[in-house]
């Protein structure tokens, strides 16, 4: 059955870590680790989160795939789809906006040649604007991962950001170390 | 440069560590409650000291606190509100990450006034790099006896754990936190039950936010009624500001709660005055759901006295000619920026953010969105402004939480002072879209 060869095996690190959170709250209450966990798949997983690994978030937790997909579906940071491999999360709110955030969203889809939502051609970066993600003394900036990169004010700042980003790993999520 | 209570010791090196935080007197508040105070005294304490609610709301802490019902055989839970989304809000991200002991200490101190004995840290999802930081301070704070069971020999028990969000500035509201915390969508709850009645799991729950629970070791360590002395009048003590936009020297200041704005904003000590040589043109003092000043009224009152940094100046004149202190978001606005073009940004946000529950807030935040940017990008009608009134109107106090209300708010206090403004981009489609352009205070100069 294809379901059963899509099924999603998570690293020993990963199942230790979603355990480590269930671990934190009262008998019964289990299901309070689900965002924790959909942060852990999608770490795991290439920056995106499959119905398979929902479904088998499902039943680590012991409840309903559609619980898991109500959650997922609710919360901005999981990604439904294949992204690419560094999803730029640029801040398009107010503050940003007083210091550059539009130009530096036209200047990205500009080098990359894509619109907001999209994947570049060499499957590098997903261009995903966001809201407000609390650094607005250093906008214009962007989040990749569990990073902020800030102050992107300049087509020099844009550009240095990107060759580094072409060459740059993920850094291991520090449960995965 | 004032008094400092939350961040007299942020640039020491090393405080993120417990051994610098303790050599700098940390801890010493949890000493001082679990051995020599009884629960009922540091709530007192608290109550003594005036602190208000540094979320936003600005609710008096100790009284919330005594609000908390105490049921035989149920938990009661302290959670910590660190999901920081109001757009112009960082200082508990600022804060979190350069002194996270400070953090767990006010959850220890305020855990054992409260009867928790587990308690958690909900932390927007986006700041994962902050989640580490705090759980590694919380780990040393175990291995230190300051966490687990019987903290410091006082028998006093106290579990903390740390719960990342997923992305979604709603969980912010205290009822939809809870809800996320548990593991769901963030819809607000209606209230009553309150959560101090019925909170996180069903059981009383007290809500408050990074700062709010990082002066009350301060005020264990001194007494209520010395924080009292500090700030003025009503707004008792300091207050982190996160300072944006076009300034010379944005990031986050703690100020004595009654520092005049004008010295705010100008003066080398805070923002360092407008960027570029420009002129001031507006602020939102509290956070994007504050109404937004023109410069006359947030540099003076109506009644021409100056405008300060506290709860009560803020809010001189309602909202007619006054604002909020709100989360402390101060977001500077220089002669360049548009405000049609800013509200349109505010308006996306909220309907982006809205959870969909109640269709006053999910229709007309889309609405509001919607015209606002058919008015930014030259296709406005001239019935649109009262348009955009009447819908804020009935937003307004029809929905099960407060963030309809901070979708209008921001909407109508722009039209109510720049309403010329909105007339232009309508009249002036063409002038008022071209690259660059913005409104300069003559109505029908442009054509002439
Ligand atoms: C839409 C909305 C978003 C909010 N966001 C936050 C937030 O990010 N952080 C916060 O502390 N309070 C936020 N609040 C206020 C909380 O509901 C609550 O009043 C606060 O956490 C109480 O803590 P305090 O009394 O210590 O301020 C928000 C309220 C609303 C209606
Ligand atoms: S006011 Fe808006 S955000 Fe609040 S519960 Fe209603 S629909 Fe949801
Ligand atoms: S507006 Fe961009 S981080 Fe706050």
């Amino acid at each position: 059955m294809a379901e059963i060869l899509n099924e999603v095996q998570f690293s020993d690190a990963a199942m230790a870590e979603m355990q480590r959170y269930i671990s934190h709250y009262p008998e019964g209450r289990q299901k309070s680790a689900l965002l924790p966990m959909l942060h852990i798949a999608q770490a795991e997983l290439g920056g995106w989160v499959s119905p398979e690994a929902m479904d088998k978030i499902a039943e680590i937790l012991n409840i309903q795939p559609i619980e898991v997909y109500e959650v997922a579906t609710f919360y901005t940071m999981f990604n439904l789809k294949p992204v690419g491999k560094h999803v730029l999360e640029v801040c398009r709110t107010g503050p940003c906006c007083l210091r550059g955030a539009d130009e530096l969203i036209d200047t990205l889809k500009r080098k990359l040649n894509i619109e907001e939502g999209e994947t570049s051609a060499d499957g590098m970066f997903t261009l995903k604007p966001v809201e407000c993600l609390a650094s607005c003394g250093t906008g214009p900036m962007l989040q990749v991962r569990e990073l902020f990169y800030e102050n992107l004010g300049s087509e020099q700042r844009v550009d240095e950001f990107l060759e580094m980003m072409r060459h740059k790993e993920h850094e291991t999520p520090t449960w995965a170390k | 440069m004032g008094l400092k209570i939350l961040t007299e010791h942020i640039n020491v090196p090393g405080i993120e560590t417990l051994e610098v935080y303790r050599k700098h007197g940390g801890y010493k508040s949890v000493e001082k409650a679990l051995k020599t105070m009884t629960p009922e005294e540091v709530v007192e304490e608290v109550k003594t000291s005036g602190l208000r609610g540094r979320g936003g709301a600005g609710f008096p802490t100790g009284m919330k606190w005594s609000f908390l019902a105490k049921p035989e055989g149920v938990p009661r839970y302290l959670v910590c509100n660190a999901d920081e989304s109001e757009p112009g809000t960082f200082k508990d991200r600022w804060y979190m990450e350069n002194n996270p002991h400070a953090l767990i200490e006010g959850m220890i101190t305020s855990s054992y006034a409260l009867g928790a004995n587990t308690s958690y840290i909900y932390i927007r999802g986006e700041l994962m790099f902050v989640l580490r930081i705090l759980e590694k301070a919380i780990a040393e704070a175990y291995a230190a006896g300051l966490l687990g069971k019987n903290i410091l020999g006082s028998g006093y028990n106290l579990d903390l754990h740390v719960a990342p969000g997923g992305g979604a500035y709603i969980c912010g509201e205290e009822t939809a936190l809870l809800e996320s915390l548990e593991g769901k969508r963030g819809n607000p709850r209606n209230k009553p039950p309150f959560p101090a009645v019925k909170g996180l799991f069903q059981s009383p729950t007290v809500v408050n936010n990074v700062e709010t629970i990082c002066a009350v070791p301060w005020i264990v360590n001194n007494t209520g009624a010395e924080y009292a002395k500090i700030g003025i009048g009503r707004s008792t003590g300091t207050k982190l500001i996160s300072a944006s936009g076009n300034i010379n020297k944005p990031g986050v200041y703690e100020i004595e709660l009654g520092v005049p704005v004008e010295e705010f904003i100008y003066s080398d000590a805070y923002c360092g005055g407008i960027w570029k040589g420009r002129e001031l043109k507006a602020v939102v003092p509290g956070g994007s759901s504050v109404p937004i000043l023109p410069k006359n009224l947030i540099l003076k009152t109506a009644a021409g006295e100056d405008r300060l940094m506290s709860y009560e100046s803020l809010s001189d004149g309602g909202f007619v000619t006054g604002s909020m202190l709100g989360s402390g978001a101060f977001i500077v606005f220089d002669e360049e920026q548009c405000i049609v073009r800013n509200t349109w940004n505010y308006a996306r946000f909220y309907h982006h953010e809205s959870c969909g529950q109640c269709s006053p807030c999910r229709e007309g935040t889309g609405w509001m969105e919607k015209v606002l940017h058919r008015i930014e990008y030259g296709h406005g009608h001239q019935q649109d402004i009262d348009l955009l009134v009447s819908v804020a109107k009935q937003i307004e106090g029809n929905t099960i939480c407060p963030l309809g209300d901070a979708a209008a708010w921001p909407v109508a206090a722009a039209i109510r002072h720049f309403r010329d403004e909105f007339e232009w981009h309508i009249k002036y489609p063409k002038e008022a879209t071209a690259p660059g352009a913005v409104y300069r205070g003559q109505l029908d100069a442009v054509t002439a």
